[in-house]
Order: C-alpha cells, then structure tokens, then sequence
C-alpha cells in the first residue's frame, strides 16, 4: 500500500465523523494550548525579571545588612539586621582598600507621604548620596542629582522619579518647587528618567534625598542603612571587588570568621539566578497540571479510537478480505490518531499565541512563546496521538476477517 | 471480457512487482488438458469452542480446474462456509493441502495470505460489503490500493471492470445511491480488477430480488462463458443450478459431486 492511499484512508475516516473527531481534537487542543501559555508566562515572567535586575546598574554588587546564614544554620531574612553604617560605606570609597570599586551608594528607605500643595502621594524615601546616579546606572531627565557637598550640609533638596513627580506635580514643572515630608520642606531639584517597573518595585516611583538630611531630619530610627550598593571597574573586576568589600567589612566590624558575617554580598548574577529559581519552580508546577490535561486529552483519543475500530469491524473485516495485511490496517488507524493529535496540536499552538497577544492587555504578565515552544508541542501532541492509537491500531490489526466480515 | 487462453505469465500482472517467492508445488493433476485452479486434499477444519472438539470439516479433497463453474451446496451448518473461508484463504486448514493455482497454501503466514487474497482470488459477498463513503469506482480500486497500483492505473481499471458489469454511468455514485443489484455489480467489479484466479461468490443473490438475482446469476454465466473459474457457494438448489457442476456438502464432507470422473 503506498504511503498517501495510507494517509487518505485514516484521513477520510476521520472526516467522516466529522463532530466526533473535533471534539477529540479540541482536547489535545486545550491540553497544548495551557502547556504552551504556562510555559509562555514562565518565560515571559523570567525575561521582565531579568530585564528589571539589570536595570538595577551594570557590574554591581549589593551589600545588605545580616547574614544570609545565622550562627544557628537558620535563615535570617535580608535586611533583618543594623549593621551597616554610613562609616562602612566612606570606607569602601577609598581607592586605596577596593581599588576595584568605582562607586558606592548606601542607601536607607523608608515609606514617606509628601505633599504638594493639595496633591499627596506615599512613596519610598530614599536617603543616598551623590554617586547614586552613576552607580545605579540612571540619568536626570530635568534639573540635576544633589553633590556631595549638598550631601555633607545635609540640604533640604529631592530628586524625584518620574511616575512621583507626575502624582504630585501633574504637568506642571517640579523643578524649584517645595514638597513636604511631614515638618521638613524639601526643594525639587530633578526628576529621573523613567527606568520601567520591575516586578515588585517601580523604579519611578521613589523620592531621593541626601541620607544626611534623610537620617537627621525624616526617618525616625538610627544611621543604620538598608543597602549599599557598589559597582565594580569592569565586569571582569567583580569577583575582585567582591572579595575587597568582604575584607574591607570584615575587618571594620571585627570579624574572623568568613561565615560569621553580619552582612552579605549578593550579585547581580546571584540576585538573576534565585529569581529565575523561583520563578522555574512556579512554571513547572503549573506546567505540570497543564500536562495533565493533555494526558487527559490523549485518553480521549484512545476512547474515540476504540469506539471508531469497534463501529469499523465490518469494514477492517472487508479491506483484509481484499487484501489487506495487518501492519496495513495498523497503520490506517495510526494515522488516524496521529493526525488527531498533530491537528490538536497545530489548532492548540494557535489557540495559545492568540491567548498570548489577547491576555496581556487583561493582566499585567508578558507571555513569550517561542519558535522552539510552539514546534515541540505539535511534536508532542503527534507523538500523544501516536501513543495512545497503538492498542486500538493493534486490536484493528489483529481482527479476523471471518469474524469481522460476519458481523452485521 | 478477455476469453483468450491465459497463460501463469500472462495472469500475473507487471505491477505486481513485490510479488513474494511462494514455494511452487505442483498441482494435483485435474481434468486432462486444463489447468488446477483449486485443488483440496484431505482437508480437515477442527474448532475448539470449548472441551469438544468440532469437525467442520472431516477429510476434504476435490479440484477445480481453469474455466470451471462450480457450485457447491449444502444446509447451514454442512461445513460450506468453512470450506468457503479455506477456499478464500481466511483461514488455514487444521490438516491436509490446499494448492492455489499450484500454490501451497496452506500454511502460510497471515501477511502471506492476504497477499493471496489481494492477487489470487476476488470475494462476492451475500451483503455486498462495499464501503458506503466511498464511490463505486473507488470500492472497485480497493484491493488495487492493496497492491500499490498507481492511482491513475486504479481508475482506468476500476473504469474498465465496472463498464464490462454494465454500470459505466455509476461510477462516481455512492453504494446508498445504487440499487441492491448495482451494488452487487460494483462487488463483482471489485472482484475482477485484480483479474484473479478464481472468483469465490458466497450467497451472492442472498439479499436480492427474484429479478436482480437472476441478472447476477447471468453475469456470473457470463464471466464463466469468458473463461472465469467461478465458486459458488449457497444452500439454494435453484441458484446452484446455473453451475456446470454442483458439489453437496453434508456434514463436513462431500456427499456427491456432478463433476466427479
């Protein structure tokens, strides 16, 4: 039998129940399409963090108070602990101890409500100094950053993100005009531009004052800092910026044990690969239940084919008669669930990239499907076909024609 | 109709190409001068549908020869139909021989067989057993798709073959749009295209009327007149009579035979 009468019997007889092999199909189709969109939204997911943690700088390393690993082997969450200080930071700067650091911005957050004029807005204050700019990789859109000199008198200036400044200020110009932060008076001297929203935090929404002024005049608690960051030289000077800062705070805080540190450095690459770790784990379980749905779906080939052989003994019975052998018959119905899977598989990729155009304008998650997603489920909803036709196909094969030509 | 003498090399066909390397046997020899088309010997049918063993079949043995009509007739239950099934080649004999146009066939795999089937014998049935999806001419290029002839070949076959039944006006109708007596032409049809050894009715005016049956029973007289060897297997002594030679088959054995020397 050649290869193309094979493919228009098992095409043909499932163009013959037209309804029934539809709804097959339409349960690979919804099977491959959840596969592919969870699949898609991991994905989508994983690109805008990473996209957002390199938005953060390039080349930078950030120091955050407490140990990752308590003296008791239990996990103390970040930033649960005091002990970076302003002193820290000025020690880091000299060229001297970490000559493979070029900047370092400690910074110190808290929540604040400003208000200008009638407009108030609750943001996170943020207490740095003048390197800020250049370690964090951002610009000024209008005005300027505060200098270190503004820094050392502790001015009463801000530089406000783009998202506060339009809250606050509406189209009017914010440059030179006054927001209060509770008792203190602060003059707008800049705004940034925006730098996107990343995950949890937006980065344009944020008011930047000297840490001085923020530490003497706004917060309430201590001189502690919640980060510092720090950027190295060059990518290639990381892992010897790294190791000059662990020294550097090791020493100042009198400390001989490596592991006993009460801060931790993390990386850019460190920060990217736990995020990408969570976010893997969310995507395989959801993935995982998508899957089920389209063993399900296969199951559902695997009925439909059996009912199609049993409806079919007379006809199996008549084609061995004339001269059909069993590999011949085999194949018919192998067909037949093949093409079931590959047309659920086909219909299930389209359903899943209009599902990623339409469902991002719903929800605020990007869905990335690629070529190599999109190839792999039609091969695998084929392959689903092909797997659960083999008992039917086998039981059509192994049919007597006598058997099968007496049956009415 | 071709009423030529058919030599073995003109029968089989060039597009039987894969044809398999059967052991050749040589034919028990039949009536002087003709051709063995079928010949039995002691063939025995042995089932065992549960602690007794049933003899369909007690110790066969006859021959067909080239051109022959033959009837063979008998109750149900006589042991016809499995006769017929071994004739066919559905089914293996418990024991004995079967030649098939010297040919033995009578252990060979079930692969073997319905290459057999597909090249050596074309089936009538009682219910026609056409495919109702299908046209009458892609019915009639059925078991041609089984022995992958080209398509175009196909039609012009199925074409010739349903013409010489009369139906070349019919082609592309469905079986459900033909009358019982067209669908059975569109099976005798079936039957030709291969151009086998032997055609193997079974009851084929079973499911008609008195009038379609005799213009069956005249296109089988036809195609024997042509030169067909024609099997006729029924329990009907007035259908049996358009044979040259009725075989009675009663209780799994022969118990006379028209045509026996």
């Amino acid at each position: 039998m050649r290869l193309r009468d094979t493919l228009r019997s098992g095409l043909e007889a499932l163009l013959g129940h037209g309804l029934r092999s539809l709804l097959t199909i339409l349960g690979i189709l919804i099977g491959i399409a959840a596969v592919i969109l969870t699949v898609g939204l991991g994905e989508g997911a994983q690109s805008s963090v990473n996209s957002a943690i390199s938005a953060l700088g390039s080349n930078l390393l950030v120091i955050t108070p407490g140990s990752s690993v308590s003296s008791s082997g239990v996990f103390a969450g970040f930033g649960s602990a005091t002990t970076l200080t302003l002193a820290d930071a000025d020690a880091l700067e000299s060229k001297r101890v970490a000559p493979n650091v070029s900047g370092i911005a400690p910074t110190s957050q808290q929540p604040g409500t400003l208000t200008a004029g009638a407009a108030n807005w609750t943001t996170s204050v943020v207490g740095t100094t003048a390197s800020w700019v250049q370690v964090r990789d951002r610009q000024v859109a209008e005005g300027g950053f505060f200098t270190r000199a503004q820094v050392k008198a502790a001015a009463d200036v801000t530089v406000i993100g783009a998202t506060t400044a339009q809250e606050l200020f509406g189209g009017e110009v914010p440059i030179g005009q006054t927001v209060d932060d509770g008792n203190v008076s602060l003059t707008v001297i800049g705004v940034l531009t925006t730098a996107g929203s990343s995950g949890s935090t937006n980065q344009d929404d944020m008011a930047l004052v000297p840490i001085t002024t923020a530490q003497q005049q706004i917060f309430t608690s201590g001189s502690s800092l919640s980060d510092v960051y720090a950027t190295a030289i060059n990518a290639a000077a990381l892992s010897g910026a790294y190791q000059e800062i662990d020294d550097e705070l090791l020493a100042l805080h009198h400390i001989d044990q490596p592991s006993a540190a009460d801060f931790t450095i993390t990386t850019q690459d460190q920060l990217q690969s736990t995020a990408n770790s969570v976010n893997r784990t969310l995507t395989d379980l959801l993935a995982g239940i998508a899957a089920i749905s389209l063993l399900v779906g296969g199951i559902g080939v695997m009925n439909i084919m059996l009912v199609s052989v049993t409806e079919r003994v007379r006809e199996i019975g008549l084609r061995k008669a004339l001269g059909a052998a069993p590999g011949e018959i085999r194949r018919q119905f192998l067909v037949e669930a093949a093409s079931l899977g590959l047309i659920g598989g086909i219909g299930g990729v389209g359903l899943g990239v209009v599902g990623a155009i339409v469902i991002p304008h719903f929800e605020s998650s990007p869905i990335t499907i690629s070529a190599f997603a999109a190839v792999g489920a039609v091969v695998v909803a084929m392959a689903i076909g092909l797997v659960f036709g083999v008992y039917p196909a086998a039981r059509a094969a192994r049919l007597s024609p006598i058997v099968a030509l007496r049956t009415e | 109709m071709a009423a030529e003498p058919r030599d073995p090399a003109a029968r089989v066909p060039v597009m039987f190409d894969d044809e398999p390397t059967l052991p050749i046997v040589p034919a028990a020899p039949g009536p002087p001068g003709r051709r063995s088309i079928i010949a039995i010997e002691n063939v025995w049918k042995t089932y065992h549908p549960g602690d007794l063993a049933v003899h369909a079949l007690r110790g066969v043995t006859f021959g067909v020869s080239e051109g022959e009509f033959v009837a063979f007739m008998g109750p149900s239950g006589s042991g016809k139909s499995t006769l017929m099934h071994i004739m066919g080649c559905l089914d293996n004999p418990t024991s004995g021989r079967y030649l098939l146009d010297g040919q033995d066939v009578s252990a060979l795999s079930e692969v073997q067989l319905a290459r057999i089937r597909n090249r050596r014998i074309g089936f009538v049935f009682q219910s026609y057993h056409l495919l109702p999806r299908l046209s009458a001419s892609r019915n009639v290029e059925l078991p041609l798709v089984y022995a992958g002839v080209a398509p175009d070949q196909r039609r012009q076959r199925a074409l010739a073959e349903l013409t010489k039944v009369g139906l070349a006006e019919r082609v592309q109708h469905r079986p459900t749009e033909l009358s019982g007596g067209q669908q059975q032409r569109v099976a005798i049809a079936r039957a030709l295209v291969t151009n086998p050894a032997v055609v193997l009715a079974d009851e084929p005016t079973g499911n008609l009327d008195s009038q379609a049956a005799i213009e069956i029973l005249d296109l089988l007289r036809t195609l024997h007149r042509a030169g067909r060897t024609v099997v006729l297997i029924t329990h009907d002594a007035d259908v049996a009579a358009v044979a040259e030679r009725i075989v009675q088959i009663r209780d799994g054995q022969i118990s006379s035979d028209s045509g026996a020397a």
